[in-house]
């Protein structure tokens, strides 16, 4: 500040008062200067006030209060070995896999490029470029339709990543059988990823060829299957790994802790469901236009003999005869290999679509094990396009020794959101990404917190987002970003895909000879329990689980 | 710079209006400070708008990310605290300046955009942001930290 820039009236005004008052002068320039200060103060009184406050409502993080947070990404083990795997389907799911292992198309990888360059905030190409080497080799393929399979060759040999014209590596070899492709040599593992009825089939052959297996949900189309896949896994000592992907859900740790330590007091009920409403999403697939008899394997895709007597045996001794074909099996059809799962002669359904992933959510949190009894309902009532299987199931899976039910309902025809619910007597947790518990009004646990107003029953109590360290979000912003995914995916630093941590885990598995967290036991009772809703639905009633046996009984 | 003469009323006013923004970027700087791993990530890679790409590549380095964190939670405690105290006037009000028009950039009211976060008004083309960059001006064109305020002192040890 220069002499000119004061004020001349100010500075003659000062003159004349020090002159007269000189002691009350500087008292007066004092207030004048520091006027607005107590300001700070009372804000500070108002923070103190504000955070004591919060703290009392935060109890939260006192209650549910945890040892330590969910462990980040291990590193990949330093001595890993290349694993050489064999890749048996690769259709939609197929592929998606093999992207999650970092092997995409030539022309899948130009998509993403484009993609980056007509807006730079799409990321996809980066995240793809960077995601993690596995250290694997893809060596062999086999599909039986020879589009699937030569896309996958070049997505195999696409070692580096690249678009159109790029460098390419060597070109995985391609068997026109699987069980060629379980012979050769240069197989260490397997990742499957055909139709369920062949799931199991395919995991047992690989299992006694002493081949590592990867395989998609469910984890068997017959029951008999299941229990032969179990024990050939067990004899074999091969590293199984169920696709239940959801398994990395990071929430779900959470979660699991948290019903262990019975901050939900008793469960009694357990709401899950699924909510499509788009033909994709029905199953109705896009016929591909060079499918023919040239190029389609028909004879292989109809099933393992074996199995398929085991599924015609069932079907006819229990009168379901009517939910079988309609559709001679030996009938070429293209809508039925390509949308195979409409139709019960090689589909699960609902049941092993989408109901296993559910079940496996649950499983993983609640440690459920197999149910005593499923009961099912529901039917074609939207999409009467010839298919067998039902758009509609809602299937009752009662844990009489637990004391609760797990309720599972679903609609191919509206995609309303309805959030996964685990209702205990002292408070319900709703599970997705993010955790929400909401105390109940009646519950005794937290009656004193309740009645001396540090919990208001109803209102969502504590949040849970993954890859924040602390136990309550502090404000409605962090949980709307959060639950829209944007908080976590920058604090882990990246987006992790949920299908490439899995297949992680269990190629690490491998090199290591631990056992993955969807393992054959896992696998069973997810089998088990998928099949008792089957069950139950085509013979309209109710299957019980005879722990001692091992058996699906009809009470 | 001359600092007007003002009436005891003008005085008064345009004090109370320099507290209370200043009171507003202290709060909100306070706030992230004493939340732990506060972020503004969401906000930023939730911005609508011709500059929203480059909010969107702040947030998605996290070099870049954190330093914007930073500066947000430092830059608005230390623009309340000058702005409260009347102390370096000027600088405050360039700082609460740059803030709201980087919030007003990364947030406009466009017609065609929606934020996740909801607001507590109805907005088109003008915000709350907007106006408090309009109050901000008009202090910056009629500072009183030089009569209610530190910079009082400031500028008499200088003047001597």
């Amino acid at each position: 500040m220069n002499e000119k820039d004061s004020n001349p009236t100010e500075k003659k005004d000062n003159q004349e008062n020090a002159d007269q008052k000189p002691v009350s002068h500087g008292r007066r320039e004092a207030i004048k200067a520091l006027a607005t200060v107590p300001v700070l103060g009372a804000m500070a009184y108002g923070v103190y006030r504000k955070r004591k406050q919060e703290m009392r409502n935060l109890t939260s993080a006192d209650m549910f209060h945890f040892k330590s947070e969910v462990a980040p990404l291990s590193p990949l083990s330093a001595d890993g070995r290349i694993i050489r795997l064999g890749i048996i389907g690769s259709g939609i799911r197929g592929k998606q896999l093999m992207i999650a292992l970092g092997f995409g198309t030539p022309e899948y990888v130009e998509r993403l490029i484009q993609g980056q360059k007509q807006n730079s905030s799409d990321n996809r190409f980066k995240d793809f470029r960077e995601q993690e080497d596995l250290k694997i080799v893809i060596t062999a393929i086999c599909d039986i339709f020879d589009v699937h399979a030569e896309e996958a060759i070049s997505a195999g040999a696409n070692i580096h990543r690249e678009g159109l014209n790029g460098k390419y590596g060597t070109a995985p070899r391609r068997y026109h059988h699987y069980r060629e492709l379980l012979a050769a040599e240069d197989v260490d593992a397997v990742v499957i990823a055909s139709p369920d009825h062949w799931h199991g089939q395919m995991a047992l052959d690989a299992a006694r060829a002493g081949k590592h297996v990867y395989l998609e949900k469910p984890m068997t189309w017959t029951v008999p299957e299941t229990y032969a896949l179990r024990s050939a896994v067990k004899e074999s000592g091969i590293i199984f790994q169920l696709g239940h992907q959801n398994r990395q859900v990071e929430a779900y740790g959470r979660a699991r802790e948290i019903v262990a330590k019975g901050l939900l007091g008793p469960v009694s009920l357990i709401e899950t469901g699924t909510n499509r409403n788009d033909p994709n999403g029905a199953w109705v697939y896009k016929i591909h236009p060079d499918a023919s008899p040239e190029t389609i394997d028909w004879q292989q895709f109809e099933g393992d003999p074996e199995r398929v007597k085991e599924y015609m045996d069932y079907m006819t001794s229990s009168g379901l005869a009517k939910y079988v074909g309609p559709e001679p099996r030996d009938k070429f059809s293209l809508e039925r290999f390509f949308r195979w799962r409409c139709w019960w002669d090689y589909s699960t359904g609902l049941s092993g679509d989408l109901l296993t992933h559910e079940y496996d959510a649950m499983n993983q949190i609640m440690h459920l094990g197999i149910p005593s009894s499923a009961t099912s309902s529901g039917g074609v009532y939207f999409f009467r396009d010839g298919r067998t299987v039902p758009d509609v199931l809602q299937t009752a899976f009662e844990y009489a020794h637990k004391g609760l039910t797990m309720l599972y309902s679903a609609t191919l025809a509206s995609q309303f959101n309805r959030s996964r619910k685990i209702m205990g007597h002292d408070a319900t947790m709703e599970v997705g990404n993010t955790l929400t518990v909401t105390i109940d009004p009646r519950s005794e646990q937290y009656r004193d917190k309740i009645n001396n107003g540090t919990i208001k029953p109803g209102q969502p109590f504590y949040h849970y987002v993954p890859g924040k360290s602390i136990d309550a979000v502090t404000s409605a912003t962090e949980l709307y970003f959060a639950e829209r995914g944007l908080l976590y995916s920058y604090v882990d630093g990246k987006r992790y895909n949920t299908t490439y941590l899995h297949l992680r885990e269990w190629l690490e598995c491998i090199r290591n000879g631990e056992q993955p967290s969807c393992d054959i036991d896992r696998g069973f009772e997810e089998a088990i329990t998928a099949h008792m809703g089957t069950r139950a639905y085509l013979e309209g009633r109710t299957m019980y689980w005879d722990p001692e046996k091992e058996e699906i009984t009809r009470g | 710079m001359n600092q007007c003469n003002y009436s005891k009323g003008q005085l008064s006013v345009l004090v109370t209006l320099r507290v209370l923004i200043g009171w507003y970027f202290l709060y909100e700087g306070l706030v992230k400070l004493l939340s732990p791993r506060w972020t503004a990530y969401g906000y930023l890679m939730d911005s609508k708008g011709v500059f929203a790409p480059l909010y969107k590549m702040i947030a998605g380095n996290p070099d870049l990310m954190a330093a914007a964190d930073f500066i947000n939670m430092w830059g608005l405690l230390l623009v309340g605290l000058f702005l409260i105290m009347g102390l370096f006037e000027k600088t405050g009000y360039i700082g609460a300046i740059l803030f709201l028009v980087l919030y007003y950039l990364s947030h406009p009211p466009l017609l065609q955009a929606t934020y996740l976060l909801p607001t507590e008004g109805s907005y088109l083309w003008v915000d709350k942001n907007l106006v408090m960059l309009g109050a901000v001006a008009v202090l910056f064109f009629f500072p009183t930290a030089k009569k209610i305020g530190m910079d009082r002192i400031i500028c008499k040890n200088k003047s001597k």
